[in-house]
């Protein structure tokens, strides 16, 4: 089966100024496709540029270079229409269950404003949309009148996703959905999302730090360093031929729920810290932590390429 | 409103009741330790005339009687007569109060309103010379005390204006037709006007920054909405509660702008009574202001009940 195309980021680099000459590269010349109905997987250390880059997908930020492509048209981020046009179909599910809902609306208000403002449904219809998404997402049509402090965070993050869903959406977003969640809470939300995904074809990019829960639900993974894009394929490729060495390290630290295996397993252990994102050096970002690395690595910056089939990678080395 | 709010409203008009009998009672034992006597002024009084005079006003009992006999009075809503000109507080009160109360709540409104618009613009053209600008006039608001700002507005806005003009656009004393009243409320706003304009853009900007205001930018929401819909209304609760204080700021205010316009309020008593040792109506007055801002106080607690919902108007434990 042919795959659809349907997001398609291409060289963008998101910059933020900080101070007089000092620009932080949070995203640095990522192009990458998303295929309908797929879940692509976003791995990364804190301050990698992983929510950042899930930002500029949506529209949040404006990318400083390089474009978006919705079905291989270019959305035009910072005209206010094609914007408009484009939340529509690409909504986003906040980390913080706790700040992502305005503390002075109730969950109903929340819900329907999107559907509001995207002018969908009339008055009663949308109340009617409320009480099912509330129920979909496993609440009851009695909350639609409370507060979002009334709940819990796992109930408010389940009041997020209706939210997201309620204008529709072909693709949505997740950062880190469930890293603010208790663990018990965690696997429902994955599972409720999986649930969705099946039922409603949605698209997902999903932005974690655990390792574990990225194999679970991606098809495919994507793994950022420093804002740049580093690898990228199948989920089963990625941890059977792991081929980035962060990569190899990312993957090794990931503890094994067997204690034998975890006792022998020998972790690949990074000496020195993450490089300042701000004003970076030309080179592999990876440079002054990789075992491997040459003249060639510190000089030029390397380029993703197709290593294996549909199995891409940044380094000089591969 | 349930019983649990009845509760707690209850059981702060207890508390305001409290505080009204602690502050009438340290009043009338302060004042007693004021020097001098209220017979005693330019001219010389013989001493048999003066003991009589103590003996009609009941001072020559002891001075634990003469409070208990004070504070029964108060009690059948008797607050004394002035030992000067004979005039009871009741009336001294009927007939100045509404003028100061005019004034101050002008003021109020015209801070509240200027106040909370400049704060927004700062906040939401941050970094731009529109907040520079308002930024400015706040830090001259809060530096600059009233009498210079009332003192600049008569010379240049009273007295200037109308000899370039011809016309007397504003009045430069007195308290009578619409053209004598901006320039007092304006002299005693502009202070509270700077001071709300600063919170306000603080708590504008904190609120920008949240995540809600990102999940309003995902629904697709335009910036105006954003701001006017899910900002000002979180952004204005800090503003709220410096209101009570606010009042008590603008009401010690009148005193001052009073005297330099000549308007008839009850800040000119205030400061008289004190001066001539007339104690009833140093008792009589501070206790009406004391009373005054406890409820202005209570007020803005219930205010914000009604407005947050997260704050509670109920009484500790749950």
């Amino acid at each position: 089966m042919e795959k659809e195309k349907l997001i398609t980021l291409e060289n963008v680099s998101k910059h933020f100024h900080v101070g007089p000459r000092q620009t932080l590269v949070a995203v640095n010349n990522v192009s990458l496709d998303i295929y309908k109905g797929e879940t692509l997987g976003v791995v990364g250390e804190s301050g990698c540029g992983k929510s950042t880059m899930g930002r500029v997908v949506m529209g949040i930020y404006h990318p400083t270079k390089g474009k978006i492509l919705y079905r291989d048209k270019e959305v035009n981020l910072k005209h206010t229409k094609d914007r408009f046009a484009y939340s529509r179909k690409a909504q986003i599910i906040f980390q913080d269950p706790y700040a992502s809902l305005n503390p002075r609306m109730t969950v109903g208000t929340i819900i329907a404003e999107g559907m509001e403002i995207h002018n969908m449904y009339d008055k009663e219809k949308r109340q009617q949309r409320v009480y099912e998404l509330l129920e979909t997402v496993g609440l009851n049509r009695e909350h639609a009148n409370r507060f979002p402090h009334e709940f819990s965070g796992g109930q408010r993050q389940r009041i997020g996703i209706a939210r997201a869903l309620a204008i529709e959406p072909e693709f949505i977003v997740c950062d880190e959905p469930i890293s603010a969640l208790d663990v018990s809470i965690q696997s429902q939300i994955i599972n409720l999302l999986k649930d969705l995904q099946n039922k409603m074809g949605l698209t997902y990019m999903f932005i974690a730090h655990d390792l574990n829960i990225v194999k679970y639900i991606s098809d495919r993974i994507a793994v950022m360093y420093l804002g740049n894009l580093v690898e990228l394929a199948d989920s089963d490729e990625i941890y059977d031929h792991t081929l980035h060495p962060y990569s190899k390290a990312l993957l090794s630290s990931v503890p094994i729920p067997d204690p034998d295996k975890e006792a022998q397993k020998k972790a690949q252990v990074l000496s020195g810290d993450v490089p300042s994102p701000i004003n970076p050096k030309p080179g592999c970002p990876f440079a002054n932590r990789c075992p491997n690395a040459t003249d060639r690595c510190r000089k030029e910056t390397p380029v993703l390429k197709e290593a294996r089939p549909g199995h891409f990678v940044a380094c000089h080395l591969v | 409103m349930n019983s649990k709010q009845l509760m707690y409203i209850l059981k702060r008009i207890l508390y305001a009741a409290i505080t009204v009998w602690a502050l009438i009672t340290v009043t009338f034992f302060l004042m007693r330790l004021l020097p001098g006597d209220p017979f005693t002024g330019g001219k010389a009084i013989p001493e048999e005339t003066k003991q009589a005079l103590f003996a009609k006003y009941g001072m020559d009992k002891p001075l634990w009687e003469q409070y208990l006999i004070y504070f029964g009075r108060i009690l059948q809503g008797d607050l004394g007569t002035s030992l000067r000109n004979g005039r009871a507080m009741t009336d001294i009160i009927a007939e100045s109060f509404p003028v100061s109360l005019e004034l101050g709540m002008r003021a109020l409104i015209f801070a509240f309103i200027m106040g909370v618009l400049l704060g927004i613009v700062a906040a939401v053209k941050r970094g731009t010379v529109w907040d520079s600008l308002t930024m400015f006039i706040a830090l001259i608001g809060v530096s600059v005390p009233s009498f210079v700002v009332g003192s600049l507005l008569q010379y240049f806005l009273g007295l200037k204006l109308m000899q370039a003009t011809g016309v007397q656009v504003f009045a430069v004393v007195g308290w009578a037709d619409m053209n004598s009243k901006i320039l007092p409320s304006f002299a005693l706003a502009f202070g509270s006007m700077a001071t709300i304009s600063r919170l306000m853009r603080t708590s504008m900007l904190d609120v920008l920054g949240q995540d809600y205001i990102m999940t309003a930018k995902a629904k697709g929401l335009s910036q105006k909405a954003i701001i006017w819909k899910h900002a000002v209304r979180n952004a204005l609760m800090p503003v709220i509660t410096v209101l009570g204080p606010l009042v008590a700021a603008l009401l010690t205010g009148t005193f001052v702008v009073e005297n330099i316009f000549t308007i008839p309020g009850m800040g000119r008593h205030f400061v008289q009574c004190v001066q001539q040792n007339d104690y009833p109506l140093i008792a009589g007055t501070t206790m009406f202001y004391g009373a005054f801002l406890v409820l202005a106080n209570l007020v803005v607690d219930i205010l914000y009940g009604l407005i947050d919902p997260r704050v509670k108007l109920t009484g500790g434990k749950e």
